[in-house]
């Protein structure tokens, strides 16, 4: 094929031959493909799983299948209240016991190490993030668990006034094992996304505080807290989306037992937990249940992880630099950090 | 510690007083504490993961199949060769499948979505991706490739669960890195006569392939540790399978029906498994970081 004349005079002298600007559409078309390919994808995986769920919401009601009091497997009646009730308890347990720790090590690691010490802690503490969740189980399970029942007896017979904590027989796996287990596992982020922040304090606010006569840590509580709050806040809702979508490290932990028992040293069950260990043998109803359960997840995690953006977006505001820092931390919490 | 703030002489007045530098010290220590409080646990971790994971290493371990969780003796219970084997098949499929689709969605939103709305409803869903939990992504490939289909699991259905997993990971890595190659270059490529494609092929991606490599591995690192999502795609099986389209059996799966298995003997074979996976997922994080240490843009 040949170019034929264009007429319009010198212009056409630069004007590419049909045929030369055809790889140009063909990458631009093929990628575009791709990318509503992704998203046609991710539609039909969605609305896959909504109907593989839904002979279990027909059978039980939305209403009544997420807030079902009882899971009965053999009785072939679903409730995911006891899972729902269990993926609460255990992320509050693991914000709970995380956060403030994050939180310190990210203050000591931006205002309070020596320099010399700054990079070295970082990568100990990111060392947290690259331990498979099963590991986390196994050590968890074979030493963390036994280790700790007997304090977690004394302390239970001590308290006995105490409702929720007080009395009764602490097994082994827990839902506060498994809520510790998980603040170490949320550990990593949420101190990734707290020093992001506060490395982009303004220098000159720290300088007035110590300047006005404020200790290092008066400084610390006027002028860095404040000022990176929502960030903090926001990394706290992404280790809470963390911690209700683990699955591997909490079915090992939690003991798989479908009760709302009321109790911190008990077994429980997980919305997660319960698909990874009851899935392999579920039939029907049952394997519907379970899918159900896995939507609602699903809807939990989204949620969570809508707020935590919402959250980092907002402590971006302030200034253009912490926007691109935060926002990189909260698209990116994998590879957050130095 | 240092001390801050307290001045001597003329400046007496302005030092600070018992009460705040009181308070200032019980902070700095119970934040010294904390910081302490966060690494008891790796520390615990790496100790009863070398002590109770290299006593089980030897050769034959490298080199049998495990034997399955029924009650025998220690010297019984066989290796982890299926594992890492089936690990490591799982994992280069699902690379092989996760960073060019990656990738070329990266170049996309940059080069050509930009700023459209099509291109930020992309990255939403990358966004929502992102959070999902693994286990959901699993139960995604059985839903499309398991149930209906009159198959069964097979590896390489784990690797597509794996690869939907990295693929968030990997566009996102991709992204920031295409960003930071500059609009110059591009702009020069083009004034100079190149096309589009050339520029965007030839210029921009090697430009940027370097830097993408540090997030590609993370990627894949993560993706090593995962076991809920090949829990019902792969499956798990005891003997070295060379063929992805059967069950194949993997080192986090391998670990984690040892840790939920009654008998206590194949603790140890979990114990040696678990130092193995944690040691080649460090590898990659080691090489990642080396990686971006070379790296010109990020």
């Amino acid at each position: 094929m040949e170019a034929a004349p264009v007429p319009g005079g010198g212009r056409a002298v630069l004007e590419r031959s049909p045929l030369a600007r055809l790889p140009d559409r063909a990458l631009r078309y093929a990628l575009t493909a791709l990318a509503a390919a992704f998203l046609a994808l991710i539609a039909y995986f969605f609305v896959r799983l909504v109907g593989e769920a839904s002979p279990a919401f027909e059978k039980f009601g939305i209403f009544g299948f997420t807030f079902g009091r009882n899971w009965n497997v053999s009785a072939e009646h679903f409730g995911a209240l006891p899972l729902l009730v269990g993926t609460l308890i255990t992320s509050a347990l693991a914000l709970l016991i995380g956060v403030p720790v994050a939180v310190a090590t990210a203050i000591y690691a931006t205002e309070l190490c020596p320099q010399r010490l700054r990079s070295p802690l970082t990568v100990l503490v990111e060392l947290l993030a690259a331990v498979p969740s099963v590991v986390y189980g196994l050590w968890g399970i074979f030493f963390l668990a036994p280790k700790l029942q007997p304090a977690e007896q004394w302390l239970a017979d001590r308290v006995s006034f105490i409702p929720f904590i007080g009395g009764g027989l602490v097994t082994i796996p827990n839902y506060f094992v498994t809520g510790l287990v998980l603040a170490i596992m949320i550990l990593p982020i949420v101190s990734a996304i707290s020093r992001e922040v506060m490395a982009t304090v303004p220098s000159d606010q720290k300088e007035a505080a110590l300047g006005l006569g404020a200790t290092r840590w008066e400084m610390i509580r006027t002028a860095v807290l404040p000022f990176s709050r929502a960030g903090i806040v926001g990394g706290a809702m992404l280790g809470l989306g963390r911690a209700i979508g683990e699955t591997i490290a909490v079915t090992i932990l939690i003991g798989d037992a479908p009760k709302l028992s009321g109790h911190l040293f008990e077994q429980g069950y997980s919305l997660a937990a319960v698909i990874a260990n009851e899935f392999g043998e579920a039939q029907g109803l049952h394997r519907s249940a379970l899918f159900a359960a896995g939507l609602v997840l699903f809807v939990l995690t989204l949620l969570v992880n809508a707020v935590a953006r919402g959250f980092v977006l907002r402590a971006a505001r302030p200034t253009r630099r912490q926007d691109a820092a935060t926002d990189e931390a909260a698209r990116h919490p994998e590879t957050a950090g130095p | 510690m240092s001390a801050h703030g307290a001045s001597e002489g003329p400046l007496e007045r302005f030092a600070v007083s018992p009460t705040r530098r009181r308070r200032d010290k019980a902070a700095r220590t119970a934040i010294l504490a904390a910081t302490v409080i966060a690494l008891i646990p790796l520390v615990l971790i790496i100790y009863y993961l070398l002590r109770k994971g290299l006593g089980s290493w030897s050769v034959d371990f490298f080199t049998t199949d495990p034997t399955g969780n029924t009650f025998f003796k220690n010297s019984q219970i066989g290796g982890i060769k299926s594992a890492i084997l089936g690990t490591l098949e799982i994992v280069a499929l699902a690379s092989a499948i996760a960073i060019p689709i990656g990738i070329c969605m990266a170049i996309w939103l940059v080069e050509y979505g930009r700023q459209s709305r099509f291109a930020n409803t992309v990255r939403f869903a990358v966004d929502v991706m992102t959070g999902v939990p693994s286990i959901i992504f699993g139960l995604f490939i059985y839903i499309a490739l398991v149930v209906g289909t009159g198959s069964t699991y097979a590896g390489y259905k784990g690797s597509l669960a794996l690869a939907l997993l990295m693929l968030p990971v990997v566009i996102r890595a991709a992204e920031v890195i295409l960003r930071l190659v500059p609009g110059e270059l591009r702009e020069s490529a083009l004034a100079l006569g190149a096309p589009r494609w050339r520029v965007t092929l030839r210029i921009v991606l090697p430009t940027a392939l370097p830097g993408m490599l540090t997030g590609v591995l993370l990627a894949v690192a993560r993706a090593a540790g995962e076991t809920a999502p090949l829990l019902f795609t792969a499956g798990a099986t005891l003997k070295t399978n060379f063929n992805v389209n059967q069950f194949t059996n993997s080192l986090p799966v391998q670990i984690y029906n040892d840790v939920i298995s009654p008998t206590t003997s194949v603790e140890h074979r979990a114990w040696g498994a678990a130092l193995t996976l944690v040691s080649m997922i460090l590898l990659l994080n080691v090489l990642a970081r080396f990686v971006s240490r070379r790296s010109r843009l990020g």
